[in-house]
């Protein structure tokens, strides 16, 4: 289009690693920001705020994850076990001594983290397979401690009431006020996951994932990014967890169990591994996919089918079919996922309408 | 990210289509008709179903229908919150809830937009104080009352519990460890000696347990709490073990036709008994007018209909919530435009209200949101489940009292 460059004409390194290639991407980020801070919440409804919240929250864990399984190679099934220690973290913090949502939510973040490096300390020596199923175990031992832990989980049942955040005296407790809570979050982590990715760190990150042992050459101290992608990822992680236990108002670990790791790593294999973009992709498909199937199925079948009581039965099935029919549809279109087909898109319309 | 927008405006546009009519109530029901608790959620999801039907049929509530919208929340949290947020938006006054951890995320929400919840059979135990949940209805006994039940049972069973060995089989799970209070407390109060057996997920092997109860500890009753494939693993676990049937009670989730056929039948199971919420078995009229209605539309009943636990307990949900929305229209002059207030209250209202045996004689009205907290044993024999006590609760002093201290702690 007549506002792209047409060529890769970047010279140095600082124009190669700036945030705004271009002026253009200057006012798309500006675009965005009235959208989701002006537009979404003063027009849109409470109840696709409340979808937004949920894509919201799976964005942060899916940046997240993306870092440690995207930008190092390290791969990990225990996602949401970190989850569950930055909730339960939170929720004793703020239960107990009363601590506002702006010390919680980092605390939260750094106890996953700190868990992150425990939990990490296997991908020093093992990687791929290997790695995955010490990381499946971590999701076991951590979910089975807290559980039998009533000083961390609060009692037999595990689950501990959290109020509601307040700021300046004002309980964010509609969908609307909650919109604006996560959606800060979620600028600050995309933003710290777009700095991490261009800096130094990120260069290393890439560095380890293509090659360790290049990379060890190349002076990189290999245990030490691997650790600090760890502690980065449970981080993220453990923030998303906070922010689940804010959302619903309470810390229960059957919110995080295996199923949801497995998710968020669908969403970082979707959406694109190793770009920040690609998470955010992956994140609002995997949660959109399934509740605009249902809503289509809800309103179409009446009139494909009479009998309501089967229909609620059929739909539910034929939008587990839906989902994974059009996930493996997307892999085989584009294998390296949203992103790349985002990019095609755009390279296609950045030189259009030659064809070069 | 144009795209995600243009795909909710699509489907905005979609549900809108589907907007509430005048002189309709609507209301909410979460089933699980997909993940892991698809076996119970589908057979009772046809039970609410179908008695909504039936009310509807008969000329619904005061001349109003109810339209049932239902939601499947594949026993996940985060389709839960959206779903109930989607009822919200269609204009539900009421909404039936499924499983513990849902609950737990929608209790706060529930509170705030002051809608009414119903949780028969799983939540929080100390949703039974109507004065600390104002909005949830446990309306059938929870696991707390099921574990005093429990241990009254086994007290008629072995004619007092004086130094008896009772063992707490239970899956190790915050559902399956939320027993435990009760029986330790109760265990102290009686003087019986409590041994406990968690069963670490996913509950499919369980011989050593099973060994353990029966040939080391020697236990005189067993009070097994388990899930999903579990218990049919520990009616063959037993036998192995040499256990009689007769001496184990389970919980409510543990006793149903899919448990024993699982099992090997009504014959491998002789004399296995569970606590149950709602009346189980084919005798009851109201599963004859259901029947009738299916004849009357030219359609053959639903399958689903012979697993009689699960779906006799959708319609105790399904007739609960329509005997409070038929108090709830009094309240509001007849008119079909109820408040989320006025279910609540109308189901405060529930009193002395069994649908021919099906549904115990609970009442709701007075602060106790479970209704009493009543259960009733029924014994596998050889052609189903017979009633083995009448409709009771054990030791309801004691477990109210602790649901009371419990609430308390509520912030």
């Amino acid at each position: 289009m007549f506002h792209r460059e047409s060529g890769y004409y970047k010279t140095s390194y600082a124009s190669d690693s700036a945030l705004y290639p271009l002026p253009v991407a200057k006012w798309a980020v500006a675009g965005f920001a009235v959208l989701f801070f002006v537009v979404a919440p003063l027009l849109v409804s409470s109840y696709y705020l409340t979808i937004l919240n949920l894509v919201g929250i799976a964005v942060v864990g899916a940046l997240g994850l993306n870092i440690l399984v995207g930008l190092t190679g390290q791969i990990s099934i225990g996602h949401a076990a970190f989850m569950s220690v930055g909730a339960y973290t939170a929720a004793n913090l703020a239960t107990r001594f009363d601590l506002p949502f702006w010390i919680t939510l980092p605390s939260g973040g750094l106890m996953a983290a700190a868990i992150g490096i425990v939990v990490g300390f296997p991908s020093v020596r093992i990687k791929g397979l290997y790695l995955a199923i010490s990381t499946l175990a971590a999701q076991f031992i951590i979910d089975w401690f807290i559980v039998h832990t009533p000083a961390i989980s609060g009692g037999f049942q595990a689950s501990i009431q959290v109020p509601r955040p307040s700021i300046f005296g004002v309980v964010l407790d509609t969908q609307r006020e909650l919109y604006l809570f996560i959606l800060v979050t979620v600028v600050i982590a995309i933003v710290v996951a777009l700095n991490i990715a261009r800096s130094r760190v990120g260069r290393a990150f890439i560095a380890i994932r293509d090659q360790d042992i290049a990379a060890e050459i190349l002076g990189i101290n290999v245990r030490r990014y691997k650790l600090m992608a760890f502690a980065i990822s449970s981080f993220y992680a453990g923030v998303a967890g906070v922010l689940y236990t804010y959302y619903s108002g309470v810390a229960n670990n059957e919110f995080f169990p295996l199923v949801v790791s497995i998710d968020y790593l669908a969403m970082v294999i979707i959406g694109g591994m190793g770009s920040v973009l690609g998470a955010i992709f992956g994140a609002t498909f995997v949660t959109l996919l399934p509740i605009t199937i249902d809503l289509i199925m809800s309103s179409l079948g009446p009139y494909l089918i009479a009998d309501a009581g089967s229909l609620s039965g059929i739909k539910s099935h034929m939008r587990l079919i839906l989902f994974g029919g059009l996930i493996m549809f997307f892999l085989v279109v584009e294998p390296e996922g949203l992103n790349r087909l985002w990019l095609n898109i755009r390279s296609y319309f950045r030189v259009w309408p030659f064809s070069y | 990210m144009k795209k995600i927008l243009t795909s909710i405006a699509v489907v905005g546009g979609l549900a809108a289509m589907t907007a509430a009519h005048a002189g309709e109530i609507v209301i909410g029901q979460m089933t699980d008709r997909t993940g892991p608790l698809a076996n119970v959620g589908n057979p009772l999801g046809d039970g609410v179903r179908d008695y909504i039907d039936l009310v509807n049929s008969q000329g619904g509530v005061g001349g109003h229908t109810i339209r049932l919208i239902g939601i499947d929340n594949q026993y996940k949290v985060p389709p839960a919150v959206e779903g109930y947020q989607r009822l919200k938006s269609e204009g539900a006054v009421l909404v039936g809830l499924f499983g513990t951890p849902i609950t737990q995320a929608l209790t706060a929400d529930l509170e705030k937009d002051k809608t009414p919840g119903t949780t028969p059979g799983f939540g929080t135990a100390a949703a039974a104080d109507g004065a600390a949940f104002p909005y949830l209805f446990p309306a059938a006994a929870s696991y707390w009352s099921q574990a005093g039940a429990s241990v009254e049972y086994a007290k008629q069973q072995m004619g007092g519990l004086k130094g008896k060995k009772i063992a707490y089989l239970f899956y190790d799970n915050p559902a399956g460890r939320e027993g435990l209070p009760v029986l330790r407390k109760l265990s102290e109060m009686e003087g019986f000696t409590l041994n406990e057996f968690p069963v670490p997920a996913p509950g499919i092997e369980m011989d050593n347990q099973a060994r353990d109860i029966a040939r080391r500890y020697r236990a005189d009753f067993v009070i097994s709490h388990l899930f999903g494939r579990a218990p049919s693993v520990q009616i063959n676990a037993l036998t192995r073990a040499g256990f009689p049937l007769e001496k184990v009670v389970s919980f409510v989730w543990g006793a149903s036709e899919a448990d024993v056929d699982a099992a090997g039948g009504n014959e491998a199971a002789l004399g296995y008994s569970g606590l149950q919420f709602a009346g189980v078995g084919d005798d009851f009229q109201v599963r004859r007018d259901i029947r009738a209605m299916f004849k009357a539309q030219g359609r053959e009943p639903r399958t689903s209909m012979s697993s009689t636990v699960f779906y006799n307990r959708g319609i105790l949900i399904a007739a609960l919530h329509v005997e409070a929305l038929t108090h709830a229209v009094e309240i509001n002059g007849g008119e079909a435009d109820v408040t989320g207030t006025q279910v609540r209250d109308g189901f405060r209202k529930i009193k002395d209200f069994s649908l021919g045996g099906l549904l115990p004689p609970l009442n709701l009205a007075g602060g106790d949101h479970e209704g009493g907290g009543w259960v009733r044993v029924f014994k596998v024999t050889k052609d189903g489940f017979a009633p083995a006590t009448d409709w009771f609760k054990g030791y309801r002093d004691v477990v109210f009292e602790m649901i009371k201290e419990e609430s308390a702690k509520k912030n």
